[in-house]
């Protein structure tokens, strides 16, 4: 490996205890330069404890984690060039927003010249040129949040560790600053870490995310593959919606497995790369709701799909995204996306429809 | 009718305040003022006049007593803070949630002891046959008993002791109250230790420590038994001063010049350290 493409993050085999519970279990991978890489998991999950040991907060009980190809293991917080945006944001409540952001500068001993130059070049830079002489509770909610990331940008980070920040907005704004995360990224390339569980964060904003579980990563892709080709049975759970049935392999034949479920339902899946399945093993069934189509029960299905019969239970309309809740023949109830047009062609509830998905999109895991 | 009734509870449930307020400071002290003015010409002769503040600036004694008292109590609020700061810290910072309540407990225990037993506490501990000397004694390191009562040091031991709680309580309070990610963002931006207390812990604590220093400086100029008791007559405590001029000497006038000067020499001090620390009451002990 070059110089020029040695990672901004690494960490290598990193596991923390807590007496006698393992909150990060043997998590390994690396950040390539000015990424956006999102750690995403159920609360709990232990991502919280890997990003403070990446910032220096806790030590890890075994394991390497190096900044620039650099292990850090032995600097002391203060010295290590990651900054962090809390939760909270944490800005300092007694100084105002120009202080706030001169704070890291004066710590390592910046002449005062520069510092004027730079925390102005920095709120110009976040389109905040004007707030410095404010009070932190003078200002909004997401421009506190810009102005946490301007006080961490100024100090020029090797990363940037953001601990859920968008969690205390109301949903508008956490609309917009998603957008404008990922902007600002851009614009200073800096490699983020983002941790969130919030999954549509984490989709919308990342390069690359990992799916956290239990202290372990489960997977690590950019956010399609992650959607779209989830390797374990968790990240097809968790990520996006999905309709789920149990069931068993009945047979396996030409990359396909034939799978009862529980219900006495027949379904058809391809086999993916790496999953080996076998007549007999007891499997679980994902399938997305976007990749079943829902249509009146008279026009009927095509042959080689994966079909079921029910009745439409109720309409979620939503706008752009509604869907049906189906009534399977077993009683459960299936999501499916429709197109709601406002037409008499719609579908109502109490219709008899006809459910159909190819093998491809069904996605099999054995449990 | 809606706003009468209104206005009456109001009136209800502000009169107990109002009465005590005026009952037992307001009446009391213009009683004081009054008191104060008045000069002594013949036996049971009584005129206006500012002769008794003149007299307390003519005779160095007493403002030096007075001066004395003030000092003696600015260091003991300064070594209450020095003291109670870190105690404050690891009760509401860094001991765990189940030991938070227990040390703050121990904290009350003195409280539940009379000033006065507390005193005679220090004194079985510190008179030439006390505790201290008598252990002294039997180890050797000293030959003959000590006194290690009726000195400056001593009292300002027991004062430290007697007022330190006063300081804990807001500061702990204060603390408590600080985001743990402050101090966290505070080392990750760079800063060193004392750079977080310097720029952010202190700082932030400083409702609190305003508020800990007025009460117990102010508890501890004002305060009698335990300079009385642990200084002796060497201690010229100003309340000693006006517990003379009232009792001893039955100079009621003179005593309630002395009460007046005390507590607008108190309140001149307080003053001060708000202007010299940039605080006002407002942003530090009415918010903590």
């Amino acid at each position: 490996m070059t110089v020029t493409d040695t990672p901004d993050l690494e960490c290598t085999a990193v596991c923390k205890d807590f007496g006698q519970v393992r909150a990060v279990d043997n998590v390994s991978f690396q950040i390539p330069k000015g990424s956006f890489f999102s750690i995403l998991g159920p609360s709990g999950c232990g991502k919280t404890t890997l990003m403070r040991m990446i910032a220096g907060f806790e030590d890890p009980s075994s394991g390497d984690i190096e900044i620039k190809g650099k292990s850090v293991l032995n600097t002391p917080p203060n010295k290590r060039n990651v900054k962090m945006v809390f939760q909270h944001l944490a800005l300092f409540p007694m100084m105002n927003v120009y202080e706030n952001i001169a704070y890291g500068l004066r710590c390592v001993g910046t002449d005062k010249a520069t510092i004027d130059q730079k925390v102005k070049d920095v709120l110009e830079r976040i389109a905040l040129p004007d707030v410095g002489n404010r009070e932190v509770h003078q200002l909004s909610g997401g421009q506190k949040q810009r102005i946490a990331i301007a006080r961490c940008m100024v100090l020029d980070p090797d990363v940037l560790l953001l601990d859920e920040p968008l969690g205390a907005l109301d949903l508008k704004l956490r609309e917009a600053m998603k957008i404008e995360l990922k902007l600002l990224q851009h614009q200073f390339n800096t490699t983020f870490i983002y941790i969130t569980h919030d999954q549509s964060e984490a989709l919308v904003m990342s390069d690359h995310v990992a799916i956290m579980n239990e202290g372990r990563f489960e997977q690590i892709g950019r956010p399609e593959e992650l959607y779209h080709a989830p390797k374990t049975a968790f990240v097809a759970g968790f990520v996006g919606d999905s309709n789920r049935w149990s069931g068993k392999v009945s047979a396996v034949e030409g990359g396909k497995a034939k799978v009862t479920t529980d219900a006495g339902l027949q379904m058809l899946c391809q086999k993916r790369d790496g999953s080996d399945l076998s007549a007999g093993q007891s499997v679980n069934i994902y399938v997305r709701p976007e990749f079943i189509s829902a249509k009146r029960a008279d026009t009927g299905a095509a042959g080689d799909l994966n079909a079921i019969r029910g009745k439409v239970d109720s309409v979620l309309f939503n706008g752009a995204n509604s869907r049906v809740l189906v009534r399977g023949p077993s009683g459960e109830l299936i999501e499916a996306d429709v197109v709601v047009t406002g037409s008499d062609s719609d579908l109502r509830a109490g219709d008899d429809v006809a459910l159909s998905w190819s093998d491809q999109q069904t996605m099999c895991f054995a449990t | 009718m809606q706003s009468d009734i209104k206005r009456l509870s109001l009136i209800l449930l502000f009169a107990p305040f109002a009465l005590w307020i005026f009952l037992l400071i307001a009446l009391p002290h213009i009683g004081m003022v009054i008191l104060s003015l008045r000069e002594k010409v013949a036996p049971r002769v009584y005129e206006f006049g500012f002769g008794n503040y003149i007299d307390f600036i003519q005779e160095p004694i007493y403002w030096n007593t007075l001066l004395r008292t003030g000092s003696m109590s600015i260091l003991v609020t300064f070594l209450a803070l020095l003291i109670g700061f870190p105690i404050a810290y690891y009760i509401a910072k860094i001991a765990g949630n189940r030991s938070k309540g227990a040390l703050f407990l121990l904290c009350l225990i003195p409280l539940w002891v009379s000033d006065l037993i507390r005193a005679f506490g220090w004194i079985l501990l510190l008179r030439e046959t006390g505790v201290a000397s008598s252990f002294l004694l039997w180890t050797g390191a000293i030959n003959e008993p000590i006194e290690f009562l009726y000195n400056d040091v001593t009292v300002v031991v027991g004062l430290v002791y007697t007022v330190i709680l006063f300081m804990i309580v807001p500061l702990v309070s204060t603390l408590d109250g600080m985001d743990d990610a402050m101090v966290e963002a505070g080392y990750n931006l760079g800063g060193s230790g004392f750079t977080v207390l310097r720029r952010i812990i202190i700082p932030y604590a400083m409702p609190g420590i305003v508020s800990g220093c007025i009460v117990v400086f102010m508890l501890t100029a004002g305060s009698y038994l335990t300079p009385i008791l642990l200084g002796g007559k060497n201690s010229s405590w100003f309340t000693e001063q006006i517990y003379d001029q009232f009792i001893t000497r039955f100079n009621w006038e003179s005593g309630a010049a002395f009460g007046f000067l005390l507590l607008a020499f108190t309140s001149l001090v307080v003053w001060l350290g708000l202007k010299l620390t940039g605080q006002t009451l407002a942003n530090t002990v009415a918010k903590s």
